[in-house]
This record gives C-alpha cells, structure tokens and sequence, in this order.
C-alpha cells in the first residue's frame, strides 16, 4: 500500500530550489503543472492563497487574509501560533496579470523586497521568486527568524504530509 | 542570541564563498590532512593555505590541532550542519507551501475543465 502511494505522489511532484544568490537576495523556483493564470489567480485571490500559504507542517494558522491587488494596493496577513499573534504586510509595488508580481514587506524597517514572475511554457508555469533584503543582517535574521518559526514542527513533516495524501485520497 | 547566531551565519557564509576552501572542506571530509597536506594538493605556499585555514577556523568550520610540530586540521561538523540547515529549512518552509499551491492549481484546472463542459452543453 505504501509502494503504491508513492508511485502514485513521486511523479507528479516539481523540485523546489533556494539558492542564496547573494549576502542580500534569496531566490526560489519551482514549475507548477498549469497554465500561468491559474497560479496568478492562486497568489492574488485571497479564497485561494490562504489554501496554501500556511500548510499545516508550519504549525500556525491563518487568522485573516486581506490583499487589495493592485499598484499601490496593501496586504495583510494575521497568524497564530500557539497563543501569539504576528502579522504580515506590506504593499504592492508592481501587479502585471499573469506574469509578474512585486510587493515590500514592511514590519520592520528591515523589510524585504518580493518579486515573483510566472513563466508559461507548455502549459506549465516556471515560478521564480526573487526576495531582496536591505542588508546582508536582515536576510540572515529572516532565515534564522524562519528555522526558529519553524523548528521541531517539521520533524512531523513527512507524518503530516502523509495524513494529509490520505485526506486528499478520501475526497 | 540572536546577534551571535548573525554573527556565526556571517562568518560562515564568508568562508564559504571562496573555492579553495570548499575545496579545503570536501577534502577534510574525506580524512583530516595537515597544513603542509593541504597546501600540497592545493598547490599554494604553506602561508596561503595557513590563511584558508585560518578564516575556516574561526567560522567554527574547522578545528586544529597542533602534536609536535604538526598542526592538523579536521572538519568542525557542527557549524557546517547549522549552515546547511538555515537553508534546508528555509527550503522546507516553501516546499511544504508549494505542494499546497500544486493542489490549488490542480483544483482550479478541474474547475475550469468541468465549467468548459457546462459552457459547450
């Protein structure tokens, strides 16, 4: 049985790549199995991006979702985790319909710039992630902030994702 | 805390950044090596390597030790595993994301599929 979900799950997954591209930028991609408009719409309609922002190996939960997509719109994520709160937002700079998103982050003054292009090729969309930090201390604090945020949860990763390929097997 | 810990990934990613010292690393991997070792497979003087050595020690990378007249050198494996983590969870964080967004977009696609049905019914 075990054999089989894998067989099942291995092929249709995309690797996802981080590279350090430099002290100050952080760049990831991944190919998405659809159209660039459908992976658009999953990252700027709210119904859908909070889907799948925070999976629950995170161990948070989305409180609220609020995107206003457009130049000069804002955004607005709140979290739990356990009993804290955080909030993330920021503003979109650059809002180009199923190629290219750019917004800043601007809890701190630390902020990061995001930018993520959507690349149709074959019916399948390559997704590049581009996040640039002010200083080479911010990026280190926001990847040391991340494995902190992050910690054990994600020794149950591989269980969860389990559970949840059943979940999805059922539905 | 959280200074110290910037300070470490500073370093670290410095001493990372030079090729010989990757090299010097992946070697110290294999088996530990004296200085005089080191400097011979990587065709340098014996100062050169003494300064590779150097910057890879104090980022934690490398320890040594000196026995007579020999210092050798072997890998300091703990720092290099908190180095390879920082990226591994960041990496983590946006798999796990990403896996949910390929079940968003399968989900739009059948949508789309079954509504282009309804449309030429």
């Amino acid at each position: 049985m075990d054999t089989r979900r894998e067989s099942e799950v291995a092929p249709m997954k995309n690797r996802t790549t981080v590279e350090r591209k430099s002290e100050r930028e952080l760049v990831v991609t991944r190919t998405f199995n659809g159209p660039a408009r459908l992976v658009f719409e999953a990252w700027t309609k709210p119904e859908l991006f909070r889907q799948w922002w925070v999976p629950k190996s995170m161990g948070m939960s989305l409180l609220s979702c609020e995107m206003d997509v457009r130049v000069g719109g804002r955004y607005r994520l709140e979290f739990a985790h356990g009993d804290s709160q955080s909030a993330f937002f920021g503003t979109y700079k650059e809002v180009t319909p199923h190629s290219r998103l750019v917004w800043t982050n601007e809890e701190s003054d630390e902020g990061s710039v995001t930018t993520v292009t959507f690349a149709e090729k074959g019916g399948k969309t390559l997704l590049v992630m581009h996040e640039l930090y002010p200083s080479k201390e911010a990026l280190d604090a926001a990847g040391t902030g991340a494995a902190d945020a992050m910690g054990e949860t994600f020794e149950q990763l591989d269980e969860l994702l389990v559970t949840l390929g059943a979940s999805l097997g059922r539905s | 805390m959280v200074q110290y810990a910037r300070a470490r990934l500073d370093a670290s990613f410095a001493a990372l950044s030079d090729a010989t010292r990757r090299g010097v690393l992946e070697q110290l991997g294999r088996s530990d090596a004296s200085i005089t070792d080191l400097a011979e497979k990587f065709h340098m003087t014996l100062t050169g390597m003494k300064k590779h050595v150097g910057v890879l020690e104090r980022a934690g990378l490398v320890a040594t030790e000196k026995v007579g007249r020999v210092r050798t050198c072997k890998l300091g494996t703990r720092r290099f595993e908190e180095e390879t983590a920082w990226l591994e969870k960041y990496h983590q964080v946006w798999d796990s994301r990403f896996d949910e967004l390929d079940k968003v977009v399968e989900e739009l696609k059948r949508k789309e599929k079954i509504d282009g049905h309804k449309k030429r019914e």
